[in-house]
């Protein structure tokens, strides 16, 4: 990519993060909440997205990842009573913790077996918020307290219940993630990654050690996902296990599939189209995830490379 | 009552459990062994089994016995049709990438199950069973039904192996296993022997749940259980051997039954399936599956 064309992509960045932030001036209050939603999810996705759209590692079981930031950061305030910037960093840290033990077990692997390793260690996951049910409430999960949901930055007051910080600390979030992906991608690491995808053994030929970069490419992805867990929680205030099932994992994959695997900003389309087709949808049917189905065949039939990937590849190749 | 009647009765529960998850994983290694993919609406084809078995048990409404057989022949041919259809549909058309056909099938069991809930409803609904007769045994009595089951499933399995081994119907497959392109290059139409395999895994998945789903009832999520059940046989077992399916369905079986009655079946659940992932990880060719993938 030729620096001018960088120059493109850093600006329509910065343009779609403005637009984001002047949305909220416009919004009706019902879309001010689904677009927050949106923005956490995106980030759960674009995490998924580092390892499956840039490594081409397929893994169905980024729910547990997600659901570690929720519950470490839910269940420290719930019980706890830890201060809520204090359970985010706890809430990224066991999304760190747990997608690196998990990464060095998982990754000797490859393929359909990395498929299913991941999605049954999701789904040990997902029985342990269960059996847990003391400290978890299971299905029925846990409300946070509305007092836990406020704390002091520098002497200023944040109040989580406050909607317009709830939009602008999830638009933060997403920026930062942005960043964070740009420059990870965009990094000697980055190229390792797509190398990767494309051909490990030649990757591996040319003396680069593939485990150790898939290791840090599931290791950002799991973090970043844990991050949009952590912030789930403390946005929303509840934590139950449904954020731990399998039907997580595979909307990260939807969501990013639809957008675009392996571009930039192809997770945050992807979520913000399903979000209201399933939104829509829901209005009419209890049978609203036929929906997720369809799209999901489709796209592998028809549209591998998603919404922001055909559009890359027909129209505007500086795409990020 | 004593530990060792319990220890028995929970012996029976296990091999119940085990016929049911024999026949279910069987059809899922079968998919594997021959395609080479990973049938994620596998469990989809069992809830449509018991399904239909309902539907056709509540319009025929004779005898329960009769509305039985009718169900037990009519289910697993449509739902053999179907997942023929689904194969013709999709999975051909998608060359039979691995990859790709997950999650294909992620979206099949999507649609089947929706569509379930769409023309069957939510609650679970009960099939009556075709006899009832109770088996005294010294502490205890047992349903009759429960046994003939644990018969019925060994008649189907030892059909198949019947099947497989000695017809040429079983030699054409074993061969498409073996390899495809030769078995091709010999004249044997691999493109149909795919289609009817994934239609005939199916068909084992829903005699299945015809037969257990007088013991269970009907429902629209019940697929999900006996998925990741067959998922870790199908795995302990060694992907696509056939024998080594049918002794880790029967260990995973009693053992299941077993630790529920005794333990946490969450906590059973749990073990299994941890100890599943560390045996694809450590031991991809399975307990007793040879090395060859």
């Amino acid at each position: 990519m030729s620096g001018a064309d960088r120059t493109k992509a850093v600006l329509l960045l910065c343009a779609v993060i403005a637009v984001l932030f002047v949305l909220q001036f416009l919004l009706p209050e019902y879309h001010h909440l689904s677009m927050t939603r949106i923005m956490v999810l995106a980030v759960f996705a674009m995490g998924y997205n580092v390892l499956f759209g840039y490594t081409g590692l397929l893994s169905l079981g980024h729910a547990m990842f997600f659901a570690a930031g929720l519950y470490a950061a839910g269940l420290t305030v719930y019980h706890l009573e830890w201060s809520v910037p204090l359970a985010f960093a706890t809430g990224v840290a066991a999304g760190a913790v747990s997608s690196l033990v998990i990464g060095v077990v998982a990754l000797r692997t490859t393929g359909v077996s990395f498929m299913i390793v991941t999605m049954m260690f999701a789904q040990v996951a997902y029985l342990a918020t269960l059996y847990f049910t003391t400290y978890t409430r299971g299905d029925e999960g846990l409300v946070l307290p509305t007092a836990a949901r406020s704390f002091d930055v520098f002497g200023v007051a944040v109040d989580l219940t406050n909607p317009v910080v709830r939009y602008n600390i999830a638009l933060a979030l997403l920026a930062a993630t942005i960043a964070i992906i740009y420059k990870v991608v965009h990094s000697e690491t980055g190229r390792a990654l797509i190398a990767i995808r494309e051909n490990e053994p030649r990757t591996q030929m040319l003396g680069y050690n593939t485990f150790a970069i898939k290791l840090k490419a599931l290791v950002i992805s799991g973090t970043l996902s844990a991050a949009s867990g952590a912030a789930y929680v403390l946005l929303f205030a509840y934590v139950g296990s449904t954020f731990a099932t399998i039907q997580y994992s595979i909307d990260a994959l939807l969501y990013t599939l639809l957008g675009g695997a392996g571009t930039l900003l192809g997770p945050l389309a992807g979520a913000l189209m399903m979000f209201y087709v399933i939104d829509i949808a829901s209005e009419y049917t209890v049978a609203y995830l036929l929906i997720a189905g369809l799209v999901l065949i489709v796209l592998v039939l028809f549209f591998q490379k998603g919404v922001l990937g055909t559009i890359r590849e027909r129209w505007i190749r500086w795409l990020p | 009552m004593d530990f060792g009647p319990f220890l028995f009765l929970a012996t029976l529960e296990g091999l119940v459990q085990a016929a049911v998850l024999c026949l279910t994983a069987l059809g899922l290694s079968l998919v594997f062994g021959v395609m080479r993919v990973v049938n994620v609406a596998h469990g989809e084809f069992y809830m449509l089994g018991a399904v239909i078995a309902w539907w056709v048990t509540s319009i025929v409404g004779i005898h329960p016995a009769v509305g039985f057989a009718a169900a037990l022949a009519i289910a697993p041919l449509a739902v053999g049709a179907i997942a023929f259809a689904g194969e013709r549909l999709i999975l051909k058309r998608l060359d039979y990438n691995p990859e790709a056909t997950i999650v294909a099938t992620i979206g099949m069991l999507y649609v089947i199950q929706q569509m379930a809930l769409l023309f069957f409803g939510p609650d679970p609904r009960p099939v009556e069973a075709p006899f009832y007769f109770r088996i005294q045994f010294p502490w205890f009595g047992y349903s009759g039904y429960k046994l003939i089951v644990v018969a019925a499933a060994i008649a189907i399995l030892l059909i198949a192996w019947f099947v497989i081994a000695k017809t040429r119907i079983g030699l054409v497959m074993r061969a498409t296993q073996f390899d495809g392109d030769t078995a091709q290059a010999f004249g044997i139409p691999v493109n149909r022997v795919y289609a009817s395999v994934f239609a005939v895994g199916a068909m084992f998945a829903a005699v299945a749940a015809v037969l257990i789903v007088p013991i269970r009832q009907a429902h629209y999520l019940m697929g999900l259980d006996p998925l990741l059940l067959s998922f870790i046989v199908v795995i302990l077992g060694g992907l696509g051997s056939i024998r080594g399916t049918i002794v880790a369905a029967i260990l995973i079986g009693l053992s299941d039954g077993i630790i529920s009655v005794f333990f946490s079946p969450t906590l059973a659940k749990m073990a299994s399936t941890l100890l599943v992932a560390l045996v694809l990880v450590f031991r991809p060719q399975g307990l007793f599956g040879r090395e060859e993938l």
